[in-house]
């Protein structure tokens, strides 16, 4: 299912920005009008806030679905279009969209990846999920030279004396792992009770025993150094302060979600978050650039999973207008259509009485 | 809004006080979401997002139901938290809450 990293633009009908329920769902209307997809999204796994932030959550609002958890329905969402063969190109961000001459969009990511769409569709949900960042003064300038929020290229800790901040798993594991190619290691997390695995704590307060690691009950105050350099990082504990020589700081306080780059795309939005649609095609200020679900605004809307699977059945129609102009869509049914039945890989209902 | 006339006082992150009508039963959080005091409840009370984060006037921090470990656990996520910080979807309103303060604090 996933898509290997390109550098020559794959082709698709129809580009979705967002692995939610609504652009999962989305996959799905645009297979039955004969469209393909690619489904690009910053999380590592499809579903969004349902595999994300509730995966173990009932939602009660699923038509036909008393009671579904977010797992749950992104796992029958993935089953659903499982006969449309998306592509999905994950743990990547979209960094920028051109359009073509032919009028035709480039979507590049993150990664490198080149995709080129006869149509956009913007399914972001809040927006995307980015690491919440300390409140330091001068932290921008720090990021990516000597301050990160993930372990992209472990070589380059070799060596370092490294903070790490956080009192979860992914805090508590780096601090296990770096400690054998870091100079120093101190993990500084504002009280004694960690979220990690209790054999990762258990671990740290081994090393910490043996001099390896030193732990420090406290918080982040100040950066120091100069260029993005970082030479020393300030702690506050209740103690009083700590100054910890530091040239690698990794801080690890989970998720946030922020509309990200698309705010930069020039389409209008409504209060600066999010993305004014009409409810006719659910197309935005720039033609062939649709949204759908939450991240959309209209008159009357709600923010609702079902308002997403109605909009992106909406949009797809649209769409198909934009990607197959000279073809006349003709509107079919599931229970019905031979030609909707092959395309899910179903037998048709006659021939199967037969 | 409740018929009692129970008020919830909330300073937002603009440093200003409003009291605000409230509904029985309802959590914290979409009581503020509802009356665009800034809170956004992304995951809508799932306690997964910490959007909700409110801190709590001291006064008011021990009449409170405490935080179970699941909200303790969100919150020991963010990076600047104070001694009453509660994420206000796991606050369910009721009317003896009348005069509740809570400080929004700047958005993590």
């Amino acid at each position: 299912m996933s898509a290997e990293r390109s550098t020559e633009p794959k082709r698709y009908d129809v580009a979705i920005v967002g692995a939610g329920p609504t652009g999962l769902f989305a996959v799905f209307e645009l297979g039955l009008l004969g469209l393909n997809a690619v489904l690009i999204d910053t999380l590592d796994k499809p579903g969004g806030q349902c595999a994300e932030l509730y995966p173990e959550k009932p939602i009660y609002d699923i038509p036909s679905w008393p009671v579904i958890t977010g797992q749950g329905l992104t796992d029958k969402l993935l089953e659903q279009i499982a006969p449309f063969k998306a592509d999905f190109f994950l743990g990547r961000r979209v960094s920028g969209v051109t359009r073509q001459d032919d009028g035709r969009f480039v979507v590049s990511t993150d990664a490198g990846d080149l995709i080129d769409a006869g149509a956009i569709f913007i399914a972001a949900g809040a927006g995307c999920f980015t690491p919440r960042r300390p409140k330091l003064e001068g932290l921008d300038a720090f990021e990516n030279r000597s301050v990160f929020y993930a372990v992209r290229n472990r070589g380059s800790f070799a060596g370092r004396d490294i903070v790490i901040a956080g009192g979860g798993d992914s805090a508590l594991d780096w601090t296990l792992d770096l400690v054998s190619i870091a100079r120093s290691v101190t993990l500084v997390h504002r009280s004694d009770r960690f979220r990690a695995a209790p054999a990762s704590v258990s671990a740290m307060r081994a090393l910490e025993a043996e001099g390896r690691v030193r732990f420090v009950e406290g918080d982040l105050a100040a950066l120091h150094g100069d260029d993005g350099v970082l030479s020393r990082i300030d702690l506050k504990t209740r103690t009083g302060p700590v100054e910890v020589a530091a040239d690698r700081l990794l801080a690890f306080y989970g998720l946030n979600i922020e509309l990200g780059p698309i705010a930069e795309w020039g389409l209008d939005l409504a209060d600066g978050k999010l993305i004014k649609v009409d409810t006719e095609k659910f197309e935005t200020s720039t033609p062939g650039v649709f949204a759908i679900g939450d991240i959309n605004h209209y008159p009357g809307k709600l923010k609702l999973i079902l308002s997403g699977f109605h909009e992106a059945a909406l949009a797809s129609h649209a769409a198909f207008k934009v990607v197959r102009p000279n073809e006349k869509l003709r509107f079919q049914y599931t229970t019905s259509s031979s030609e909707l039945q092959q395309r899910l890989n179903v037998a048709p209902i006659a021939e199967a009485a037969e | 809004m409740s018929e009692n006339g129970a008020k919830i006082v909330v300073i937002d992150r603009a440093g200003e006080r409003h009291v605000l009508d409230t509904v029985e039963g309802w959590r914290v959080m979409e009581i503020l979401r509802d009356q665009n005091t800034g809170i956004e409840g992304i995951c809508g009370g799932s306690c997964d997002c910490a959007t909700c984060h409110v801190v709590v006037d001291p006064a008011w921090a021990d009449r409170l139901p405490p935080a179970r470990d699941e909200e303790l656990d969100k919150l020991d996520e963010l990076p600047l938290i104070e001694p009453t910080s509660r994420l206000s979807c796991q606050i369910i309103w009721s009317d003896d809450l009348d005069g509740l303060t809570v400080t929004i604090p700047e958005a993590a």
